[in-house]
């Protein structure tokens, strides 16, 4: 099968990487440079726990070519965190009780982060429905817009965003 | 509930919300789960699953999958028979005169469920692997298919076993039929109800997988892989495979859930690790989602005519059930436990009924095996009594809460021994349900439901008073009933000569946060600094033993055994303390991790100052041995019952069907928590995956046995905004029976939430006559119940 040589930033690293055309995103990050915090868990953009950032918006890896994210900035749970010191996320989440078994977790930050951009001061039904895109099945889900709750305190507004 | 603390802010650990230490890694993305792993040389297999419900495999044509680039092997039923492995994967829960039709790791010559193995292909990469799999091309002859266990046993129905003509597997009975029959003759009143407990699909986000990695050098196979319970893996795949158990370590690394789903043998670890002893390689396999939900075992799967007699007074006289346990195309490994003890054990629930009888007829279907899932059995048999409890209640013209609370085992009670040969432990079934209505504000609910009647919007109140059982073993009933292992555990709490510990449990966490909690009750144990304590589950070299996590065992079980090896740990240090004091054992004290001299508190030495003599070991009394550890093996001397009450408000809307839930009070007695933030994260996820029984999920096949919910735009599960906040509180009933005074609390939902929901919306539809409505309620099912009875006025569905 022919290959693609194309270009990916991730949590600001360059990469070059020859990819097939049929290669998704979630596996070019996973297999082919090692970014595994993004997990796999279903093929149809159904669970959300590979949700990435993709130029900023928040997209599930499992159904983008990675191809297609040529010339992408790409940032996963790896590029949360900053110097070792915890994103608001990554802190709250701890705090609230936000996970169990922790494979959706980096995808439900992801797609929490994406959310508090466009939305700095989320209230409990405009999280619950701005998560209705990632699944948990450990949590009933309480404790995670509780953590939104109180990453978005923390953020205290969009400045603190990013 | 306090808000989660550090582990330092807290002057004992046991009771206390300590964050999670499993959290960190977690959060980064550092956390190593099975897939994540990729040892030099790795291969990948994919597996060809059987497209029909019920075929005969005529031919196998592999030519063309061989010939593809970076194709290393394809093996079909022939190449496995070749190889010295057995093949087979065997039930490890026996009944009476049960048909054990063989389960190969491959099929054969015929396929009994869509989605059973017929043929491997491993390749260099997932994606060539996978192609490998589609250019095999396999003929079927496809044969009459029949899912449904009552279906299954119609004259008619297509034989899926020659073992089992019938397609029954087994009949099996509880309780006494005469007394039952005769109360059931003298009583005032009965009320029966036909209930389906419909197929779920675990679905745990992580799907299946397994790396198995042989090294020829060592003779060795290394596993990891997503399991609740590595030792009994490691057992499955060494009967499985004809490997030397001590050969063969089994791991499991971070494992992303469970429910249940990972703590059966399946086709596909095994031929992994079947394929790596082959090409003696490394080799990879995980389930995509659609994989999973054709191949990963079902959940409950039983269709029920359940009788209730009472007297006009209200009290219940008998309970009598007839069930069909659907098992699907083969035995799996525990399939035949639920739908017998596991469920019908536990028909009674919190009340005090003198006559039960039960009879079950264990099915072979053309579906996917059925096999635990989260409460496996509990929650069936919860649903059954709590309908009838409330259909009862109903027929008298009784307020459900009354009729539950006459009828109660009072707290006075315990233990208390069932008409199903159960020794409830210890409960105090009014204190939850007085306390949810005081949280609930029920009297003021009535009235708001009357209210709204009036306008036209039915409100509906749906109440469940549960109970369970956890904590399997002992060891010696579970062989009495069946079981083929022992349902112990082991633990082994070291001292290192530097003063830290390591505890290792046979249990496996998924997700719990095992490693918190055990740290939490060793600390206290030993007074050592909690951040001094490692734990380690999941790796059969690490942990002597063990029985896994599953059944809401692991602190019941498993921290009982790390109890009791750290207080053995205590007993030998004292021995070193007091001959280094030069006391007898007897005048010493042990507290917060020092042993002192009684009335001489000045005299003293710390557990760690032991530790360090006890491997220096220059100085010890005589017959003392160096080291400072113990192991134990903890076999519980019964069963526990937690218990609690679930109260749920919906508003059902006519036209649309629609159930709005407006309101979740849930108050659950688990005996003595270690720690509540946990213990409440458990609550909510379990009540997330209860209500999905109640409102949304459930398999669906066709009459050829093809699988309609094939995958997540399928299969409805629970999403954010879904599910409302919850309302939870406790009470604190320990239990007698382990030295933690715990019980379990991981499937109180998944038992409590289903009859509430059902309770609750046929509450609202009483205007319309309605007394059940069989789940999930979903929309359109609600929808067609009241279109069909507002059809005919009056008329119960």
């Amino acid at each position: 099968m022919t290959h693609h040589d194309i270009e990916l930033s991730v949590n600001g690293t360059e990469h070059e990487l020859s990819v097939e055309p049929r290669t998704l995103l979630a596996h070019a990050l996973r297999d082919e440079l090692g970014y595994t915090g993004t997990n796999v868990g279903c093929e149809t953009t159904m669970c959300g726990a590979c949700t990435v950032l993709l130029d900023g918006d928040a997209v599930k890896s499992c159904t983008v070519l990675a191809v297609q994210a040529d010339g992408a900035e790409v940032k996963t749970v790896e590029g949360l965190s900053d110097d070792g010191e915890f994103h608001p996320l990554q802190k709250s989440f701890q705090k609230e009780h936000g996970l169990q078994c922790g494979y959706c977790t980096p995808g439900m930050m992801m797609t929490a982060l994406d959310v508090l951009e466009d939305n700095p001061d989320p209230d409990d039904a405009e999280i619950r429905e701005a998560l209705e895109g990632n699944i948990c099945r450990c949590t009933g889900y309480q404790n995670i817009i509780n953590a939104v709750k109180s990453a978005a305190d923390d953020m205290g507004g969009v400045s603190g965003a990013d | 509930m306090p808000d989660s603390i550090e582990a330092g802010q807290a002057e004992k650990l046991q009771g206390s919300p300590v964050e999670r230490r499993e959290d960190p890694e977690l959060l980064t993305g550092e956390a190593t789960f099975t897939d994540d792993m990729e040892p030099r040389g790795t291969v990948h297999m994919a597996v060809l699953r059987s497209q029909y419900g019920h075929a005969r495999i005529e031919s196998i044509d592999t030519s063309a999958a061989e010939e593809l680039d970076g194709v290393l092997a394809v093996y079909t039923a022939d190449d496995v028979a070749a190889s010295e492995a057995p093949g087979q994967i065997e039930p490890i829960w026996l009944l009476p005169d049960l048909k054990r039709p063989p389960y190969p790791m491959l099929a054969r010559d015929k396929a009994r469920y869509q989605g059973q193995p017929v043929a491997v292909a491993v390749a260099d990469d997932r994606y060539r692997a996978s192609d490998a799999v589609d250019a095999i091309d396999v003929t079927y002859d496809r044969l009459e298919a029949v899912t449904g266990a009552r279906e299954a046993t119609d004259e008619d129905a297509p034989t899926i076993h020659e073992e089992a003509p019938e397609n029954v597997a087994a009949e099996w009975d509880v309780g006494d039929e005469e007394a039952t029959d005769e109360a059931f003759e003298n009583a005032d009143r009965t009320v029966s109800v036909d209930l389906v407990n419909q197929r779920l699909l675990p679905t745990a986000m992580e799907p299946r997988v397994t790396l198995a990695n042989y090294r020829p050098s060592a003779d060795e196979l290394v596993v990891h892989m997503g399991t609740q319970c590595p030792h009994l893996h490691r057992r499955f795949m060494a009967d499985m495979l004809d490997f030397p158990e001590q050969k063969m370590r089994v791991i499991a690394p971070e494992v992303g859930g469970g429910f249940g789903s990972k703590d059966s043998a399946h086709p596909d670890e095994a031929l992994t690790a079947w394929c790596s002893l082959q090409l003696e390689r490394p080799v990879k396999w995980q389930a995509t989602r659609t994989e999973a939900y054709a191949s990963t075992g079902h959940g409950r799967g039983q269709e029920t005519t359940a009788e209730i007699a009472v007297d006009e007074d209200g009290s219940i006289q008998a309970l009598r059930v007839e069930t069909y346990g659907d098992l699907g195309g083969y035995l799996s490994t525990w399939g035949p436990l639920m739908p017998a003890h596991g469920y019908a054990l536990m028909l009674p629930g919190q009340y005090d009924v003198e006559n039960v009888y039960c009879e079950v007829t264990e099915v072979f279907t053309n579906a996917t095996p059925t096999e635990p899932y989260r409460g496996a059995g509990r929650p069936e048999a919860s649903y059954v009594i709590e309908r009838l409890a409330t259909l009862a209640a109903r027929e008298l013209d009784m307020d459900p809460v009354e009729f539950r609370r006459k009828n109660f085992i009072s707290r006075d009670d315990f233990p208390h021994e069932t008409a199903t040969g159960l020794l409830y432990d210890s409960g105090d079934y009014d204190k939850t349900l007085d306390r949810a209505i005081e949280m609930a504000d029920l009297e003021a609910l009535r009235e708001k439901q009357a209210d709204l009647r009036e306008e036209g919007r039915y409100l509906g109140i749906g109440i469940s008073c549960y109970n369970e059982s956890c904590g399997y073993g002992p060891s010696e009933i579970i062989g009495q009933i069946g079981g083929q292992l022992g349902l112990y555990e082991n633990g082994v709490v070291r001292f290192h000569p530097s003063g830290s510990v390591t505890v290792y449990c046979g249990t496996s966490g998924h997700g719990q946060g095992h490693e918190t909690t055990y740290a939490q009750i060793v600390a206290d144990e030993l007074g050592v600094d909690y951040d001094d304590i490692e734990v380690i589950e999941g790796d059969t070299d690490e942990v002597p033993m063990g029985m896994g996590t599953y059944g809401s065992r692991s602190v019941s079980v498993g921290g009982s055994a790390i109890v009791e090896a750290s207080r053995e740990v205590v007993e030998k240090a004292g021995t070193i303390a007091a001959h280094h004091l030069e006391v007898s054992e007897e005048d010493l004290e042990f507290e917060d991790g020092e042993f002192q001299i009684t009335g001489a508190p000045a005299r003293s030495m710390t557990i760690q100052e032991v530790a360090r003599e006890a491997y220096l070991a220059h100085d010890l009394p005589d017959g003392t041995s160096p080291g400072l550890e113990a192991t134990n093996f903890y076999d519980p001397e019964n069963l526990v019952f937690p218990f609690g009450t679930h109260i749920v408000v919906v508003e059902v809307d006519p036209d649309t069907g629609e159930v709005d839930i407006e309101r979740y009070v849930a108050v659950d007695d688990c005996g003595n928590q270690i720690n509540p933030k946990i213990v409440e994260g458990q609550v909510h996820g379990a009540i997330a995956q209860g209500l999905g029984q109640g409102l949304f999920e459930g398999v669906e096949y066709d009459e050829n046995g093809t699988l309609l919910t094939g995958s997540m735009q399928d299969y409805t599960l629970p999403k954010a905004f879904q599910v409302p906040e919850y309302e939870t509180d406790h009470t604190v009933t320990p239990s007698p029976h382990n030295p933690l005074g715990a019980k379990g609390i991981g499937e109180a939902g998944t038992i409590a939430a289903p009859p509430a929901v059902v309770n609750a919306v046929t509450d609202a539809l009483q205007p319309f006559g309605i007394d059940h409505i069989d789940m999930p309620l979903t929309d359109e099912t609600v929808w067609q119940a009241i279109q069909h009875a507002t059809a005919e006025p009056g008329g119960a569905d």
